[in-house]
């Protein structure tokens, strides 16, 4: 409780390919958590960005690159880069500014221009680099560590085609009561089944494409909602740990994994231990968990979150979708706003797009795709360089 | 017909010859391994060594995971004229108990693949560039 910190707003740009400045998505995403707070931008202490590496010096400073935009206030500034777990990052960021008694009210702003196709390393000759290094030696995509992780699912488990197929069915059509999502359009089973392979054994319906789009929260010390008469949503922990040594499963962006022969690896996977960390500072479990929404960078991906947030034992996540346990409907829904199936990525904007999310679910305002009594809510990314996030937020 | 040279992608990753080896690192403080070869600090948390041996790393392993690619992907990767899909597996090996990624030699498809299957390193082309040709280690299924 003492650790508890308040949503007070929520808002989002759609997303999309749009062909703007990432700035333009960003202001909208600001006007709207503001207007939803029911706040001046000028009651805002401290602007926390979720920086964009595309998108030159705007984006790398991002916090300041808002502060300017919605009119220098005077307002401090922070900026944070931690890979697809940015948004999350920049959350946790201020929130800690906020239990440390620093600022009583903060908005967090992440936003967005991708190129496409995949995303690719940075320019030049960089042989020391492992991100440029995979590309040079192997061909060595994102879609390939997807797709890795995906025939082991495979051969371990069980898991077929049409499994990673009806992840992308139920996501694309929870998508479809989404405004804020790219995509609004069913598809069969065969429709994705037919859909050309990428990496085998996924194809190009299955992995998720890159967008523009952004998104913004303004949160607030309990007491500050509290003075103001409301009773908000809570974010309950946020979790950024880092892996443990040795790391034995195959991270974007290395092609090799730490060695296994000297230290025991941990019991617990790097992911489930982001997870893990959110639940432990929460107080929560995965069974008080009436939703989640996690990173299916690829349909399959969606399949190991299961297991990695504790809905279900190593193994039975196909038998967890199949049921329909993971559906609207189901009994702990998973990815209610189309995920990134419908969204796409937009990589700072991404995370704090989750805690939206669960936001809209947690005060019953989702429209068409409201999960009934929604109490509590959990999201869960991982990104490059070891980077991970777990957000928990409750009524 | 003369022979194109021939010359590694990168220098002192790979032994060549009949039998070649990754070249790793291995820790004097604790004895862990290491590739690519990690000579500045040991990644062990409870380890403060800073001193490293350079090891041939065993060249057989079992498979961990793989893929097939139909898509080409971006630079740096040097597709030449046409692009061909290129099959990837993941490799554990056995000593060293550390997986390490690399294209499969080539005339291998997934369907001769299978998880936990015994593979071994070969080194063979890469791409060509200037009239060299660049070398790189590959996995290759282990004849039984
Ligand atoms: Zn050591």
């Amino acid at each position: 409780m003492a650790k508890d910190v308040a949503i007070l707003g929520v808002g989002m740009h759609p997303w999309g390919k749009w062909g703007k400045n990432f700035v333009e998505y960003g202001l909208k995403a600001c006007n709207d958590a503001l207007g939803d707070a029911g706040l001046d931008w000028q009651d805002i202490e401290v602007v926390a960005g979720a920086e964009t590496v595309r998108n030159g010096y705007a984006g790398y400073v991002a916090g300041a690159t808002f502060a300017e935009a919605l009119g220098w206030s005077g307002a401090r500034v922070l900026t944070s880069y931690a890979a697809c777990a940015s948004g999350s990052q920049a959350i946790n960021n201020a929130r800690a500014m906020i239990l440390a008694d620093m600022a009583d009210v903060i908005l967090v702003v992440g936003a967005d221009t991708t190129p496409k196709g995949f995303l690719a390393p940075n320019a030049g000759e960089r042989w020391a680099d492992p991100d440029w290094l995979r590309f040079r030696l192997m061909g060595c995509t994102n879609p390939t560590y997807f797709a890795l992780y995906a025939r082991r699912r495979m051969d371990l488990y069980g898991a077929t085609e049409e499994d990673f197929a009806a992840v992308k069915v139920k996501n694309a059509r929870h998508g479809m009561a989404n405004p804020n999502a790219r995509y609004h359009k069913e598809f069969t089973q065969e429709q994705v089944l037919e859909s050309p392979l990428v990496a085998d054994p996924l194809r190009l319906l299955e992995i998720c494409a890159t967008s523009d789009g952004a998104a913004a929260v303004v949160i607030s010390s309990m007491d500050y909602a509290r003075k103001r008469n409301i009773d908000p949503i809570r974010i309950r922990a946020v979790s950024t740990v880092t892996p443990t040594y040795p790391m034995t499963s195959v991270e974007m962006p290395y092609f090799s994994t730490d060695s296994a022969a000297v230290v025991a690896p941990n019991e617990m996977s790097f992911k489930a231990s982001i997870a893990q960390a959110a639940y432990e500072e929460a107080g929560l479990g995965p069974e008080d968990m009436s939703m989640a929404e996690v990173y299916d960078l690829s349909s399959a991906l969606e399949l190991d979150w299961y297991e990695n947030i504790g809905l279900c034992p190593e193994g039975d996540a196909e038998k967890l979708l199949r049921d329909g346990e993971t559906t609207l409907g189901g009994r702990v829904p998973v990815n209610p706003s189309g995920g990134l199936a419908c969204f796409g990525e937009a990589v700072p904007a991404q995370a704090i797009a989750q805690v939206c999310e669960l936001t809209w679910q947690l005060r019953g305002q989702a429209g068409d795709r409201q999960i009934a009594g929604a109490q509590a809510g959990i999201t869960a990314n991982i990104g490059l360089f070891g980077h991970g996030s777990s957000v928990i937020c409750s009524t | 017909m003369s022979q194109s040279p021939i010359q590694p992608t990168v220098a002192g990753w790979f032994t060549d010859g009949d039998e070649p080896k990754l070249i790793g690192t291995q820790c004097r403080g604790c004895g862990t391994y290491f590739f690519p070869k990690q000579e500045l600090f040991c990644r062990n948390p409870s380890c403060t060594s800073t001193d490293f041996d350079e090891v041939e790393l065993s060249r057989t392993g079992r498979i961990w995971s793989y893929t097939k690619h139909y898509y080409a992907p971006p630079e740096p990767y040097i597709t030449g004229d046409e692009f061909e899909p290129y099959t990837i597996a993941a490799v554990e090996l056995e000593t060293e108990k550390m997986v390490i990624l690399g294209q499969v030699a080539n005339g291998f498809e997934p369907e001769d693949l299978h998880t936990g299957q015994e593979m071994e390193v070969v080194v063979e082309k890469l791409y060509e560039q200037d009239g060299t040709d660049y070398t790189v280690w590959k996995w290759k299924p282990r004849a039984s």
